[in-house]
């Protein structure tokens, strides 16, 4: 018997309904989530990734010794097997200004492991300062400069670039133009120029506007790492701008703005987070570049571009001290492999189609 | 093809003017000048350092007279009541003034003694960074999927996951304490530019790597491949007389933003294998506030990477037919 699709009895509707009810969409996310748990390389890196934020949150709850205790020796301590010496008493917190909540995490520490604090599995460096608790702190700086430089680059980048592909014609090409131009300047002298200039001003920036060192750190390498994410992102908006649901958007008389930021942006937002995976490796070691230099962050506070400076610096044909160079050279690079390997697994896992390119 | 260039010549002067014109007043404004010392000097030693470095014109005067090409000082053009000896000077005829800090030297001077230093160090770790990056790419591009390309795709992203003065430590360590083949630091021998050669390179040889892997994959999926081993082409032609040239376009692409980059690192590695180039130059003139050797540094490596990036575009083009640089 033929029934046209009008000609449906209450049971049929019923059970459409329940069908529909039993079936589960599955978003673009779960998908992507889905095949990047099938990627062990991926999945692992991920975690290691997670571990490492966890580990570098709560480093002040940690029984690890002062980074910043300065115990003069005569030459750098080399790591001892924590089987061998395990831990010590005889910690005191010091530490430069933390935070209300870092200030907790110490006092946490206090109650629940007293005076005792790990051995020095890692060995010191030339100053006696514990090398695995600086590189565990050091990380809090490392990722915090990734993180803020990123979110500029973010806002200035994904704006810049769906504005200019939303808008289109003379418009955009005048705005990627300039995007072009930029890319063309070699930006480290102007970075570089640009920090030295701030730098007279210092202590007025403090003092008035609570912005120190740092956060003009963050804001001029944020300034820097934007192009990419415009392109990107523009491309991303300029085939997506003609589709329906941005003209019916449009019909609807929503404002470009809204058009930009509630229907476009989520939309380009698996490709911006691929870009945002291999992004913050190029800050961080940007920030160890400009902390070689002399530019970047400042004792006593430690990241790990100052660790591998430190590192470096006591290269010396008398006595090789490998631990200052290879743990945090190590801790560095495992941790930016992992955000390459993870970037390079949520592309495959976002876009089927670029799977296995590079 | 001729509009192209002109358009490009055209966005990079505006570009390179609003450069130096910002930095030029910045410079003026921020407070401090190179001349400030601990101890205050003599007032009429004052008066004479900034006549002779021109500090006392309005800061308009000395833009025109930085800019050129009309030499605004003594010996500058009669109808400004100069002497006539010195009619034309200023960064647009390629004079970028004396240095603040070394005295009685022109940044010219210092450039054209720093540069050659600089570019051979760039160019030893440009070809340290092709040979490694090509062969490793190839390698792993035709062993796909074995051990040899996980192990060497894995050493690749390391390679891009240290930064390159910490490469430049083991290599140290490795080659100069472990084994004695090479000097430790300085210029004169090419047995000095090995090292630092291979540690700026070193990074981009893994990308280099990276990419040539990617474009191999492409192009040996390719139809025209498999035509060639049909017709009973030995193995080794098909891959030297076509597959590299298509598989290796990427990297072509990548040379510009590696030479920037190469220039760039190299103002870390002079430092470290203490190089009297350029880079090292540049370093310091920014700590020390030698404003225009700074500025001339600059200039001078924007027009350098902004002139390579437009040769690879344009060599590009030579390479593959199918891209049309008046469409972009």
């Amino acid at each position: 018997m033929e029934r046209s699709g009008w000609d449906l009895g209450r049971d049929d509707v019923e059970h459409l309904l329940h069908e529909a009810a039993a079936m589960r969409g599955e978003s673009l996310w779960q998908d992507a989530l889905r095949r990047l748990r099938r990627n062990r390389a991926a999945w692992s890196s991920l975690l290691f990734l997670a571990l490492v934020a966890a580990v570098s949150l709560f480093a002040p709850a940690l029984p690890l010794p002062s980074p910043v205790t300065l115990d003069l020796q005569l030459e750098p301590q080399p790591p001892v097997a924590p089987w061998s010496v395990w831990g010590s008493h005889g910690f005191e917190p010091d530490y430069w200004d933390l935070t209300a909540v870092d200030g907790l995490l110490v006092k946490a520490r206090l109650a629940v492991f007293g005076d005792w604090q790990t051995g020095h599995w890692l060995g010191t460096d030339g100053k006696g300062r514990d090398i695995l608790s600086r590189i565990v702190w050091g990380s809090r700086t490392s990722i915090l400069v990734a993180l803020a430089a990123t979110l500029c680059s973010l806002l200035i980048g994904v704006t810049y670039g769906a504005l200019s592909g939303l808008l289109g014609g003379r418009v955009d090409n005048l705005m990627m133009r300039v995007v072009d131009v930029l890319y063309s300047i070699p930006f480290i002298f102007l970075v570089i120029f640009l920090i030295t200039l701030v730098n007279e001003y210092r202590t007025e920036l403090e003092d008035r506007f609570g912005i120190d060192r740092e956060v003009v750190f963050f804001i001029v390498i944020g300034a820097v790492y934007w192009l990419t994410m415009a392109r990107v992102v523009r491309g991303q908006v300029l085939s997506l701008r003609n589709t329906e649901f941005v003209d019916a958007a449009r019909v609807i008389g929503a404002s470009t703005a809204r058009i930009l930021f509630v229907h476009l942006v989520p939309n380009v937002l698996s490709i911006v987070i691929v870009y945002l995976t291999l992004t913050i490796p190029a800050v961080m070691l940007f920030e160890a570049f400009l902390t070689f230099l002399g530019l970047g962050i400042e004792p006593p506070k430690v990241s790990w571009g100052l660790l591998a400076v430190d590192g470096s610096e006591m290269v010396n044909p008398v006595r090789i001290y490998w631990w200052l160079v290879v743990f945090p050279a190590a801790a560095m690079a495992s941790t930016l492999l992992a955000l390459n390997v993870l970037g390079d697994g949520l592309r495959d896992a976002l876009d089927p189609k670029l799977r296995g390119k590079d | 093809m001729t509009r192209f260039l002109l358009r490009r010549l055209m966005w990079f002067a505006i570009t390179l003017w609003v450069v130096v014109t910002v930095s030029f007043f910045l410079m003026r404004a921020v407070r401090g000048g190179p001349f400030d010392n601990d101890r205050a000097l003599h007032e009429s030693i004052e008066r004479n350092i900034k006549a002779r470095y021109h500090l006392d014109w309005h800061p308009f005067k000395q833009y025109l007279h930085y800019i050129g090409p009309l030499n605004l000082d003594e010996q500058g053009p009669e109808f400004l009541g100069g002497d006539g000896t010195r009619p034309f000077g200023g960064v647009l005829t390629g004079d970028f003034g004396p240095s603040f800090k070394y005295r009685d030297f022109t940044v010219n001077d210092i450039i054209g003694q720093s540069l050659p230093i600089s570019v051979s160090l760039g160019v030893i770790a440009l070809l340290w960074a092709l040979a490694l990056g090509l062969t490793v790419g190839i390698a792993s591009a035709l062993w796909r999927g074995t051990r040899i390309d996980v192990g060497l795709r894995l050493v690749a992203t390391a390679g891009i996951a240290v930064p390159n003065f910490t490469i430049a430590g083991f290599l140290v360590i490795g080659f100069v304490f472990v084994l004695p083949l090479f000097p430790v630091a300085g210029y004169g021998t090419w047995r000095h530019l090995v090292l630092p050669g291979f540690a700026l390179g070193g990074p981009f040889a893994a990308y280099i790597a990276r990419l040539t892997r990617t474009g191999m994959l492409e192009v040996l999926s390719q139809d025209y491949i498999r035509t060639a081993h049909a017709k009973g082409l030995p193995p080794r032609t098909v891959l030297l007389r076509h597959a590299i040239k298509g598989g290796v376009l990427p990297v072509v692409s990548y040379l510009g933003p590696a030479t920037a980059g190469i220039l760039t690192g190299s103002l870390v590695i002079e430092r470290i294998f203490a190089i009297p180039g350029t880079g090292s130059h540049f370093v310091n003139s920014a700590l020390n506030r030698d404003y225009t050797l700074a500025m001339g540094v600059t200039i001078l490596y924007t027009v350098l990477v902004y002139s390579l990036n437009t040769a690879v575009d344009f060599a590009y083009t030579l390479l593959d037919p199918r891209i049309d640089l008046e469409e972009s």
